[in-house]
């Protein structure tokens, strides 16, 4: 179990977050202007690299504030973590 | 009664001699000492036969002295059944009944009455293993004021000290021990845990281990401490030193009972006071099994046969002073005897020659215990001298010290140890007072190289590698002869290493054997992965607390004690019990819930339903934030009035429904489903943070702060009227509004709204109060013969009006549209989750599955939740048969007199009127398709 820092509380143990996917993919800001394709891939599509990806997370049995993070998928291991509305 | 302890020696050893203790042993009652484990125990009698092989029934012994041993599993009968423990790490006490198995144990058939817990523990340096590597490791850790853990597995601290005889600083080792020890405790951030096993190594510093509290006080284990208990240790650092296991040579024969590990036989002498036979043979590839042999021939007559060539003129010399015959460059073969081994079978340079024996010693060399570093992802070299794998390269926040990383001479295992410790302590910033002095051992010869052996030749099938597994070099041979090259495809082919012991002396035997078949070298055929658990935990250690009423939090409502008093069947709906329904007297579910229904429907019932989700919405951007949630327009609702509303997921498909109620212009009240209520809560929590943080919302769970009453049927106006004190006619209180009213000083808030398409109102009362509001209502109720009903009931009333339960009636492909509640999406607005979706093409095919109804034909049968549904035929054609759909909720209507579902079904809405089939259990039955409303379709009965 990993020790993940929430970057308002602290390192916190795993089992208190929640994964929540790719950092970084805007809600469109006007969806109807969007062709299908491009609607489908906002949808439906995520990158899936092996090495840092940059995640968003919850800290869900904690402060329940949402944060990204960087993570090496290879190792798993936290590189950064950053609020809402930050860069890495 | 056997109290002979014939092969007990003089005053040797770490028992306590005063005290007697007596068990019994296959039936036999015997006697031990305090110290003794039960292997140790029964060697004193002369027994090494513990049970006998799983497989082919041969008989089994005590193989070595601790977790490594592969032979002395057996089944404790008293003072609790517990299958497959090691004699030889089974503490001794009184009143120990148990027994050997033929490989394989009983579980207990009644419940365990010990209880079992856990605790947290967060360190600077966590310390694996109380030999001197790990003593020097903590005591120089302690020393800075860090926060240390030493764990270790025996009862004991000394490690490999409490086997020998050695000397540290001219005095017996352990008084060195027991100094460390000693200054240890005097630090108050130091916890050390004797009879704890490291057993499991997890992401950053994180460590499993489990303390055996009370396992050996027996029967007189208190009853108020936990008999064990799982550590979950938070280290940054992990300083691994937990030694290393020998390893044995494979010839034929080499199972029976009186095989055993040379220097766990010297344990048993020097620690337990047991020589382990009267004649011993000692077959070796290394000097170390010659400590072993010198200790012994005190005792017995002992005669070495050693692998190698020549030995060194030391050795020569010592064993002639000791009296050990050596007889180089010869091998065991083979041995002779069948519950005993009674010779050994020797080749080499002497010749042919049958050793008689009672006791034949192995050593083939040393396998560092590198488990919990390969656990921890740490890898693995193989060490052509040592014959052994050995860690390769660092990992993060560990360090590997001692014979755990091939280390073998005291003087290298205390300086690693220290070393180590600084290093740590060093890196994490922490000021080092005074590192451990080193004790001095006495000067050791450098030992000679190894012999690399792992089999001597032989008929492969009577060589056993597994000795748990009746796993011989046959199975591997034929695991290659089918193609397998890997270690990890041999042990699951052949089974090795898959035992109670995990192959902790069968793994690496396979992959010397496997190496030689396949003529590699053991470096290019590497091991198998290591994983967790170490030694076995057992399952109620691991759920420690978490049994029975702890197991998961149970959530009941406040009237949950009256439903309990009035007999209600109930059913668990997530965490919560719910009363599904309340069976009168001679009463069965479908007996109870068509009178429960008819009495919703022609008078009045009453339902607790307060387990739905609801969630306080505030602040100046609520409206706009629920305009954006829900498919259709919240903004405009007016304060004093409900709507009901669809959240979607972006893809477009419905997640959950439930009514909104405005109670100020910033503030609205928003019920989920039950099973929605967390799930919705952090879902407009995401989108709020994450996409709109400017939003001016804040999002309060209050389900537990508000019970919810419907109360529902044509005389609920009559009820609420009279226990409420206001005009609850239709004209005055209209549908899908709500006020606030005070009753006998409680706020009470009524809404008219209805989930059941009769009259209705749902009383909202804060809990604390909710109990006497209940009774009270269902007081003014009487003479209406109001009926409390439950779950079931509710849904067949919601089903009879099409109103589909999300999750039930859903499964997360279905869109608004499908369901028929098009209505419900606002064409107004720009932009919502969802509405994007609902205009692609696939969201737009007319074939999809739609919400309908389906009255079998036959009016009497209840169709099966989650039957399929086919074109109408008269018999099933041959697969594959076109799915159309499949049903989603079916039930007796007490209302239409006749069975009736709702289904999805491919283009459903344009089928109404159509016939199709359903198999049912081997027969088709017909049914019409119907709109999903079968009562009261135009919506007469909701105003009474």
């Amino acid at each position: 179990m990993q020790l993940i820092e929430c970057p308002w509380c602290g390192p916190r143990e795993e089992v208190e977050f929640h994964y929540g996917g790719q950092a970084h993919v805007a809600y469109p800001e006007v969806p109807a202007e969007l062709s299908d394709a491009e609607w489908a891939r906002y949808l439906f599509f995520r990158d899936n690299p092996k090495g840092s990806f940059a995640e968003r997370w919850s800290h869900s049995a904690g402060c329940r504030r949402w944060f990204n993070a960087v993570r090496d998928t290879v190792t798993y291991q936290f590189q950064t973590v950053y609020r809402v509305g930050e860069r890495p | 009664m056997s109290t002979t302890q014939t092969f007990r020696r003089g005053d040797l050893g770490r028992i306590d001699r005063t005290t007697l203790l007596q068990f019994t042993f296959n039936g036999e009652t015997l006697v031990g000492h305090p110290g003794d484990t039960l292997a140790s125990a029964l060697l004193a009698h002369g027994i090494h036969q513990t049970g006998a092989s799983i497989r082919l029934g041969r008989p089994r012994g005590i193989g070595a002295a601790w977790a490594e041993d592969p032979g002395s599993l057996v089944q404790v009968e008293e003072p609790f059944p517990e299958p497959m423990l090691l004699a030889s790490t089974l503490e001794l006490f009184d009143g120990l009944v148990a027994h050997g198995i033929p490989g394989q144990g009983r579980l207990a058939d009644v419940p365990d009455s010990a209880h079992y817990d856990r605790s947290h523990l967060h360190v600077d340096v966590l310390v694996v293993g109380s030999g001197p590597a790990g003593l020097v490791a903590a005591l120089t850790a302690a020393r800075t004021g860090a926060r240390v853990a030493l764990v270790d597995e025996q009862a004991e601290a000394g490690g490999a000290l409490l086997s020998s005889r050695e000397l540290l600083d001219g005095a017996p080792a352990l008084e060195w021990v027991a100094g460390v020890v000693a200054e240890l405790q005097s630090f108050t951030d130091v916890t050390h845990l004797q009879r704890t096993t490291a057993f499991g190594v997890y992401d950053d510093g994180f460590v499993l281990a489990v303390e055996r509290r009370t396992d050996h006080l027996g029967t007189s284990a208190p009853k108020n401490v936990s008999r064990q208990r799982v550590w979950r240790i938070r280290a940054e650092h992990v300083v691994v030193a937990t030694g290393a296991h020998e390893r044995p040579v494979v010839f034929a024969d080499n199972d029976r009972p009186g095989v055993v590990l040379a220097n766990s036989a010297r344990t048993y002498l020097n620690r337990y006071g047991v020589v382990p036979g009267s004649r011993a043979v000692v077959f070796s590839t290394n000097d170390s099994a010659y400590g072993a042999a010198f200790d012994l021939a005190a005792q017995i007559p002992v005669t070495v046969v050693d692998a190698r060539p020549a030995v060194s003129p030391t050795l020569l010399d010592r064993s002639r002073v000791a009296g050990v015959e050596v007889l180089v460059g010869s091998f065991v073969r083979g041995t002779v005897g069948v519950e005993r081994v009674e010779a050994a079978l020797v080749v080499g340079q002497v010749g042919d020659r049958e050793l008689p024996c009672d006791l034949l010693l192995v050593s083939g060399g040393w396998n560092p215990a590198v488990h919990l570093f390969s656990q921890a992802r740490g890898k693995l070299r193989f060490d052509a001298v040592l014959g052994a794998f050995v860690p390769d390269g660092e990992v993060r926040g560990m360090s590997v010290v001692g014979s755990a990383r091939g280390t073998f001479t005291l003087a290298g295992v205390l300086t690693e140890g220290r070393d180590a410790a600084i290093t740590a302590l060093t890196n994490l910033g922490l000021d080092l007072a005074a590192p451990a002095t080193l004790p001095e051992p006495p000067h050791e010869p450098a030992a000679a190289s190894p012999a690399l052996l792992w089999r001597v030749e032989g008929p492969a099938e009577y060589q056993f590698v597994d000795v748990q597994r009746d796993a011989t070099v046959a199975d591997v041979q034929r695991a290659v002869g089918a193609g397998l090259r890997s270690p990890e495809h041999v042990k699951r082919y052949t089974t090795i290493g898959t035992a109670h012991d995990q192959g902790k002396t069968s793994g690496i035997l396979t992959s010397g054997i496997l190496a030689e078949l396949l003529g590699a070298g053991p470096d290019a055929v590497g091991t198998t992965t290591f994983r967790p658990p170490y030694t076995p935990v057992a399952f109620a250690t691991l759920a420690g607390r978490d049994r029975g009423q702890l197991f998961d939090p149970v959530r009941t409502t406040a009237v949950h004690d009256w439903h309990v008093a009035a007999g209600a069947v109930f059913e668990d709906v997530g965490q919560w019990k719910r009363p599904r329904f309340y069976p009168m007297p001679g009463e069965d579910m479908e007996a109870a819930v068509l009178r429960e229904c008819a009495a919703a429907r022609t008078s009045v019932g009453i339902l607790d339903g307060s387990t739905l989700g609801k969630i306080d919405v505030s602040g100046p951007d609520a409206g706009e934030f629920l305009d954006r949630m829900y498919t259709n327009l919240m903004s405009s609702l007016a304060v004093g009035k409900a709507r009901y509303g669809v959240m979607c997921g972006a893809d477009g498909m419905v997640i959950d429904d439930g009514t909104v109620l405005r109670l100020a212009d910033d503030r609205f009240l928003v019920y989920t489903t039950t099973g929605g209520a967390a799930k919705i809560l952090d879902w407009m929590e995401e989108w709020l943070q994450t996409e709109w943080p400017t939003l001016g919302v804040y999002l309060t769970s209050v389900t537990e702060q508000f019970c919810t009453f419907p109360v529902v049927g044509p005389r609920s106006r009559d009820v609420i009227g009279a226990v409420f004190g206001i005009d609850a006619s239709a004209e005055a209180f209209g549908f899908m509004t709500w006020v606030d009213v005070e009753f006998e000083g409680v706020p009470v808030r009524l809404a008219r709204i209805s989930f059941s398409g009769e009259l209705a109102w749902e009383v909202n009362v804060p809990s604390w109060y909710a109990r006497s509001v209940w009774e009270r209502l269902l007081e003014a109720g009487q003479e209406f013969g109001i009926t409390p009903y439950g779950t079931e009931t509710m849904h067949v009333l919601r089903a009879e009006k099409g109103y589909p339960i999300i999750g039930q009636d859903t499964d997360g492909t279905v869109t608004p549209q499908d369901l028929g509640l098009g209505w419900a999406v606002s064409k107004k607005k720009p932009d919502f989750v969802g509405k994007r979706s609902f205009s692609r093409p696939e969201n737009l095919r007319a074939d999809r599955q739609q919400f309908i109804g389906l009255l079998p034909v036959d009016g009497v049968t209840v169709l099966p939740e989650g039957s399929q549904i086919v074109d109408l035929v008269e018999e099933l054609p041959a697969p594959p048969v076109p799915m159309l759909g499949h049903v989603t909720s079916s039930y007796r209507s007490a209302f239409l007199g006749r069975p009736f579902a709702l289904a999805l079904v491919k283009g459903g809405r344009a089928r109404v009127g159509e016939q199709l089939s359903v198999p049912v259990g081997g027969r088709l039955v017909t049914v019409e398709v119907t709109s999903s409303v079968l009562v009261d379709p135009e919506g007469a009965r909701r105003d009474g």
